[in-house]
């Protein structure tokens, strides 16, 4: 894979994950525990479907074949997208939604404040903008798993059964792609171990603040990167992409 | 002073165009017509968001799911303040809630049609937002200083709705045959119920008297739903969408439309509960503080840990 493939490849990835992920926030719309939850909730929602758009938009500028944003989010089969397989997990209780938001933020954190170093101008200046909403992502997202963890009886077994639910997904983002690997040889993303010590130091800080137990079993489940996906994906992009599909070439 | 002076100085303040302010004395009966309207008008915005959040995962574009998604936000947030301004009356948001979940209290009808495709997206925006603003630039002018401060900040983001709302409806309805059948099919459905909104005719209405002499309301239900006639038939015009009313026709003696009769039988089986989705809107809010009670728990009892430890070490540094 040359550097401009593997430009283009990550490109989607981030995209890829902005996007499932913002579809899932997005589900909780009208149906949070607390009003003010329902519009963090659609505000994080906003924030990665914004930085998915823009993702897109570089890419087809990049390729150059006359693809638009859109055809890139509502034009591809599952076997094309990129995200890891952790944002495509169901919402499941609000436990199971905000282990899976903090997992995601604690590594797109470090991911993105490193980013912003990038060689790559576009997208070292896409990170100081994303980077700002992430902060605010990881902080909403931690203290929830802290006050669901130290919480109440119930909430501590409920933020305990999420957490070692989606324990298997949580190392995806950081075993490396092919495109990754390219990247990271030429400094146009950081280097991964950087990232990975940054995260998962995250990751045992709060969980232990939140007296959860950190779950020992490291079995990483892994292929979204490659586009071996969970079979919860299809069913997001026949729901996501229904209109695109049912009446083609339109404009809304 | 006697009852009937305070409530004599409150009626001129009132007739003098001077707002009615949390701490003045006022009528208990303007205190409780207030809390119930208000209420009304937070709950309408909350389930509000769930006809339109039925469309955020299917929006046909990114840029279509970005204003949605930020619309259904704003009716969250309009929801927060209202519920503010009825706070300052003396009503607790939590038990204004449980009112609307056990179905004491009510909120606009309008939402328990279902949204069936994406044209009914424009549809809500242009017509329903078109036809609370009405009633909402009115509001502006309320007597009553929380609630009217409210209104302004309001009214301005669902001019801003009811625009985009519009442009959905002019891009389908300049599309394809069927995107254009999807523009007029949806003013088919939601027209007769929009202008439902506007409440019973004047002689009907139950609340409309006091509330015109106390300057709650300073328009009648029926001149504000003669208003919206006005200005949307025009604008169905001007992109080729038929009002489904055999009887609108322009008045040119009024200077008004004239239009047919609404089904009012439909309208009050709505209200008692008779409509397509009263039971699933009520459910899904029900579900959503049902299901939401651990978590709501969880932060208070989080809240107070917290605060505990901080006394604890406030005590061992002064110790």
């Amino acid at each position: 894979m040359n550097t401009d493939a593997a430009l283009q490849r990550y490109l989607l990835q981030l995209g890829d994950n902005a996007l499932i992920l913002g579809h899932r926030l997005a589900e909780w719309c009208g149906h949070a525990p607390e009003m003010e939850i329902d519009m963090a909730l659609t505000n994080m929602a906003l924030d990665l479907t914004g930085q998915a758009r823009a993702l897109y938009q570089r890419l087809a500028e990049l390729e150059g074949k006359g693809r638009t944003e859109d055809d890139i989010a509502y034009l591809r089969d599952a076997r094309e997208f990129y995200n890891c397989l952790l944002v495509e997990q169901p919402n499941g209780d609000f436990a199971h939604s905000m282990a899976r938001q903090f997992f995601f933020d604690a590594y797109n954190y470090a991911l993105h404040k490193n980013l912003t170093q990038s060689s790559d101008e576009w997208l070292a200046g896409f990170a100081t903008k994303a980077l700002k909403e992430i902060t605010y992502h990881l902080r909403f997202s931690s203290e929830w798993v802290l006050r669901l963890g130290d919480g109440t009886e119930t909430s501590r077994e409920k933020m305990q059964k999420a957490v070692d639910d989606l324990w298997m997904w949580r190392h995806e983002p950081n075993i490396l792609s092919e495109a990754e690997e390219v990247l990271a040889k030429t400094g146009v993303i950081p280097h991964p171990d950087a990232i990975k010590a940054e995260s998962e130091q995250k990751v045992a800080d709060i969980l232990t603040k939140a007296t959860l137990t950190i779950p020992t079993d490291d079995w990483a489940q892994k292929g979204g990167k490659t586009g071996l996906h969970t079979e919860y994906l299809g069913y997001i992009l026949a729901e996501m992409q229904f209109l695109q599909r049912a009446y083609p070439g339109l404009e809304w | 002073m006697q009852t009937h002076d305070l409530e004599k100085n409150f009626q001129q303040k009132i007739d003098a165009e001077v707002k009615i302010e949390p701490k003045d004395w006022m009528p208990d009966a303007y205190r409780k017509n207030l809390i119930r309207q208000i209420s009304q008008h937070a709950h309408s915005e909350v389930v509000g968001m769930l006809p339109e959040g039925n469309w955020i995962t299917r929006a046909p574009s990114l840029r279509r799911k970005l204003i949605l998604m930020a619309k259904v936000q704003d009716e969250a947030g309009h929801g927060l303040y209202l519920y503010s301004a009825a706070e300052t009356l003396g009503a607790g948001r939590d038990d204004l809630v449980m009112d609307l979940l056990n179905g004491k209290a009510k909120y606009s009808s309008i939402f328990n049609y279902p949204t069936l495709t994406w044209a009914d997206i424009g549809a809500i925006g242009w017509l329903v937002d078109g036809a609370a603003i009405m009633n909402q630039v009115m509001l502006t002018r309320t007597s009553y200083g929380p609630y009217a401060r409210a209104m302004v900040r309001i009214c301005k983001e669902e001019s801003f709705h009811q625009r985009q709302g519009y442009e959905i409806m002019l891009t389908l309805a300049k599309g394809s045959p069927e995107q254009k059948a999807m523009a007029q099919d949806a003013l088919d459905r939601w027209w007769w119920p929009s202008l439902m909104m506007f409440g019973p005719h004047d002689s009907e209405s139950t609340h409309s008297e006091q509330s015109m002499k106390w300057k709650i309301k300073r328009k009648s239900n029926d001149e504000l739903r003669q208003a919206f006639v006005d200005a949307t038939v025009p604008q169905a015009e001007l992109i080729g969408l038929k009002v489904p009313d055999p009887d609108l026709k322009w008045n040119e003696k009024r200077g008004h439309y004239d239009f047919g009769e609404i089904n009012w039988n439909e309208f009050w089986n709505v209200v008692k509960g008779r409509g397509p989705c009263n039971k699933q809107r009520l459910d899904a809010r029900r579900n959503a503080w049902e299901n939401g009670a651990w978590v709501r728990e969880a932060a208070m009892a989080y809240a107070e840990k917290k605060a505990a430890r901080r006394m604890k070490q406030a005590g061992e540094e002064a110790a």
